[in-house]
């Protein structure tokens, strides 16, 4: 099938050309419909999580074991050699001698690049500290095209955590490449980074910034939120003030258009309302059940089994 | 550079280079990143000295040192529009403007304290860009942007 992916490392999602994220996305939902339980028999992914994470871990290595492949790894840098002082390249360069593509994550930003360096084998990053996590934005796109059934030409607001939040970073990147118009709504404080904003601008994207959603609500195709990180915050009392900034409530959705799907990166803790999740605008469960497929693709895709 | 009464304000060398046209406040940062502190050879500085084309500029002159266009085009991350003279026998026997490399390896310690390249024992690797505002380095491995003046630390050249 496509293959410019075999092989390769996936580091960040701006490597990625957007004939091969729509492939990536296309074959996601494919084996959504469709599992492939045997695609990867005999092959070994090593799930090398060196920060604990439930959900990318998790689908990472359902991902693997759906399609017929084995796992193996750690979860914790804690029981590695790390501990013993061992760096990140021996341990990937070991590692890569003994699996068929790794899965990995690190506090560390720019871990994932050096560990490709180690090793022959593919690297999927699994997210290297606040830099990138490009399966995160593929699933992100997966679910726009699921449930918008194209991911050109849609309106989509990012609203929340703009400033320290990832997600939202890699996801305006990624959607440069589909003519999306977008909207950014943040406290002043939370705002998306000038140098995005410079790039979106160099891109022709067309985008506005707010600080509150009611108006813009009715425009959306997709309303993308994100949990403001108080773990990010360096003052406890700026943190205090914009926490509850955002609360999207049902009474919110009233003159939202009908296939407006909220999507959320998850863990939520009270920027959406329990009440929001009834309505046929929440997609945040699924979104995260998305995880699972577009890891597999990737999986399948870079260990050229399609 | 000479004032008005005659006399040059930065001596001449009879051997060596003179780096001349340095932007106004980077002599300092140049002479860190070609590890000056290391050569026991007389260096001589000026700084913010006149100058006709761009008002003020710093200068650099280092006695019996020849230094490599290698290491030369270093200086294009602090200031693009140097200029490189070598001097054999009080005369300039070479002259070329800095050239600012695509790629520093080795070099730029990166100012993000949770790269990789700070916490592992391994090489910085930089992209470069010149821009209207001077120049920005990409890191490689944490993929943040720095302007010059972010750049605070070297490893030895």
């Amino acid at each position: 099938m496509f293959s410019t992916l075999k092989g390769r490392d996936i580091i960040s999602i701006n490597e990625l050309t957007p004939a091969e994220i729509n492939s990536i996305v296309k074959l996601a939902l494919e084996l959504k419909k469709k599992p492939q339980p045997n695609l990867l028999a005999g092959k070994v992914m090593g799930s090398c999580f060196f920060e604990p994470s439930t959900r990318t871990r998790l689908s990472f290595e359902t991902a693997m074991q759906r399609l017929g492949g084995k796992v193996v790894g750690f979860a914790d840098a804690g029981v590695t050699s790390a501990k013993k002082g061992e760096t990140l390249y021996d341990s990937i360069k070991i590692v890569g001698q003994y699996v068929d593509v790794v899965a990995m994550r690190h506090p560390l930003e720019g871990a994932a690049r050096r560990a490709a360096e180690a090793t022959d084998k593919p690297v999927i990053n699994g997210g290297d500290g606040a830099n990138q996590h490009p399966t995160q934005t593929l699933l992100d796109l997966m679910s726009i095209k699921e449930t918008q059934g194209k991911l050109n030409n849609l309106s989509i607001a990012m609203m929340g955590d703009l400033k320290y939040g990832r997600t939202v970073h890699s996801l305006a990147q990624a959607l440069t490449h589909f003519n999306a118009r977008l909207y950014f709504i943040a406290p002043p404080s939370l705002a998306m980074p000038e140098y995005l904003l410079t790039e979106l601008r160099e891109k022709g994207i067309k985008f506005s910034v707010h600080e509150s959603f009611e108006n813009i609500i009715p425009k959306l195709d997709v309303l993308y939120m994100t949990r403001i990180q108080g773990e990010r915050f360096p003052d406890q009392m700026e943190y205090n003030r914009v926490k509850d900034v955002y609360r999207l409530t049902v009474a919110d959705l009233k003159n939202a258009k009908k296939n407006l799907r909220i999507l959320h990166p998850l863990p939520r803790v009270n920027e959406i309302d329990y009440a929001v999740d009834k309505t046929p605008h929440a997609y945040y469960f699924e979104q995260a059940e998305n995880g699972l497929y577009a890891r597999q693709a990737l999986l399948a895709l870079v260990l050229n089994a399609i | 550079m000479i004032q008005q009464t005659g006399t040059l304000l930065v001596s001449a060398i009879k051997n060596g280079t003179v780096i001349d046209h340095a932007k106004a406040g980077s002599a300092l940062k140049i002479l860190s990143i070609l590890g000056v502190e290391n050569h026991d050879n007389v260096v001589t500085i000026g700084m913010h000295l006149p100058s006709k084309t761009s008002g003020k500029k710093d200068i650099i002159k280092l006695a019996n040192w020849e230094i490599t266009p290698s290491k030369a085009n270093l200086t294009a991350i602090f200031s693009p529009s140097a200029v490189i003279n070598i001097i054999k026998d009080f005369k300039v026997v070479k002259k070329y403007q800095v050239e600012l490399s695509e790629i520093i390896s080795g070099l730029v310690v990166c100012p993000n304290p949770k790269c990789i390249t700070n916490n592992e024992s391994m090489d910085s690797l930089f992209h470069t860009q010149k821009n209207k505002q001077g120049v920005s380095l990409k890191c490689h491995y944490c993929e943040r942007t720095f302007k010059q003046e972010d750049i605070k630390e070297y490893h030895r050249a």
